[in-house]
């Protein structure tokens, strides 16, 4: 685990995080929280612990954007608050 | 109404970031969960040193994951499963569509030609290599990470992008709404046979050593080892099942007549 490429990331993670909060666009949020997704991934393959971060990449990042995607088509785009 | 969620978060995280400290370092050899408490041996050190000799798998986590916790991730596959009948129960319609006349509109322009070209050919290319590697995943779980529950989900996206390439009448012409439902049961079965196969020989439950009575030319260690195996398939069995119904299930508003 190098340090400097975990602060990196952990930034990164924090700041798509907000920024999926904030975002009005529905599919832009579901977007970014697949990137999220991805970013913990990232982490969890620089802690050794593979099949979980397999896992996170196939589950988190892949199927459930699609999901949210598919959810998305179905209602109006954008937030109303 | 806003102020007080935002104080009651900000206390919350105080609360939880003072906890920091406690926690041991990061792969710490002497904390209580690595190194056991005074007297006794730590269960991860026993799964560190004797799952091969135990298992023959040489990916510990599979071990953990599929035979000494096997009926913990026999209930998952079931809460899994029961998320998938519950988003059809909640969604599946079986009144035709509203207003048929008002379906999609198709590009009949060249250039409209051109994307379905692209985006089809590209299809076709990928996906028999995904679900390839799926079946890796599954069948090499034991050596490499993996296992049912990644290769299930790979295996049901190949089936989404094909959903998502074409339509989705061309994936579901592949895998019917029949199919899947029966496959979804199908693989919780596989899992809870091998167990109810273990009670048979007079065992508990799902302990898969016995099973090398009905394996023919393996002993009781490489019978654990092939039982994962079939344990692991099952999982995927009902994973690709279930991710594809939720996906045409959502897509669809339940109508299965077409998707994006």
């Amino acid at each position: 685990m190098i340090v400097a490429f975990d602060i990196i990331i952990l930034i990164f993670m924090v700041i798509t995080a907000v920024i999926s909060l904030r975002v009005r666009d529905l599919l832009g949020a579901a977007m970014i929280l697949g990137v999220y997704s991805f970013l913990i991934c990232l982490v969890f393959a620089g802690m050794g612990a593979v099949d979980v971060a397999f896992t996170e990449a196939a589950v988190g990042a892949g199927v459930s954007t699609v999901f949210m995607i598919a959810t998305v088509y179905h209602t109006r785009r954008h937030s109303s608050d | 109404m806003k102020w007080i969620g935002t104080i009651a978060t900000v206390i919350t995280g105080i609360l939880l970031l003072s906890a920091i400290p406690d926690f041991a370092h990061f792969g710490d050899p002497h904390s209580p969960a690595n190194a056991g408490v005074d007297g006794h041996a730590s269960i991860s050190q026993y799964f560190i040193t004797d799952t091969y000799t135990d298992t023959k798998v040489p990916n510990m986590v599979t071990a953990v994951l599929a035979d000494y916790r096997g009926y913990d991730t026999m209930f998952e596959t079931v809460v899994i499963f029961a998320a998938g009948i519950a988003i059809f129960a909640i969604l599946r319609s079986f009144s035709p569509a509203p207003t048929p006349s008002q379906s999609r509109v198709v590009d009949s322009s060249v250039d409209g030609d051109h994307q379905r070209i692209i985006i089809g050919t590209t299809c076709r290319l990928v996906i028999p290599v995904i679900q390839l590697f799926a079946l890796y995943v599954v069948a090499h779980g034991h050596y490499s990470p993996g296992g049912g529950f990644q290769g299930g989900v790979i295996l049901g996206a190949s089936f989404i992008l094909m959903a998502l390439g074409k339509d989705l009448g061309a994936a579901l012409g592949r895998f019917s709404e029949k199919s899947y439902l029966a496959l979804g049961c199908v693989g919780i079965l596989i899992y809870a046979g091998f167990g109810v196969m273990a009670q048979f020989l007079e065992r508990n439950f799902l302990d898969y050593e016995i099973l090398h009575h009905l394996m023919p030319a393996t002993g009781p260690v490489m019978a654990r080892s092939h039982s994962m195996l079939g344990v692991e398939v099952g999982v995927a069995f009902t994973v690709t099942a279930i991710m594809f119904a939720i996906y045409v299930n959502l897509s669809s508003k339940g109508r299965l007549d077409e998707g994006l």
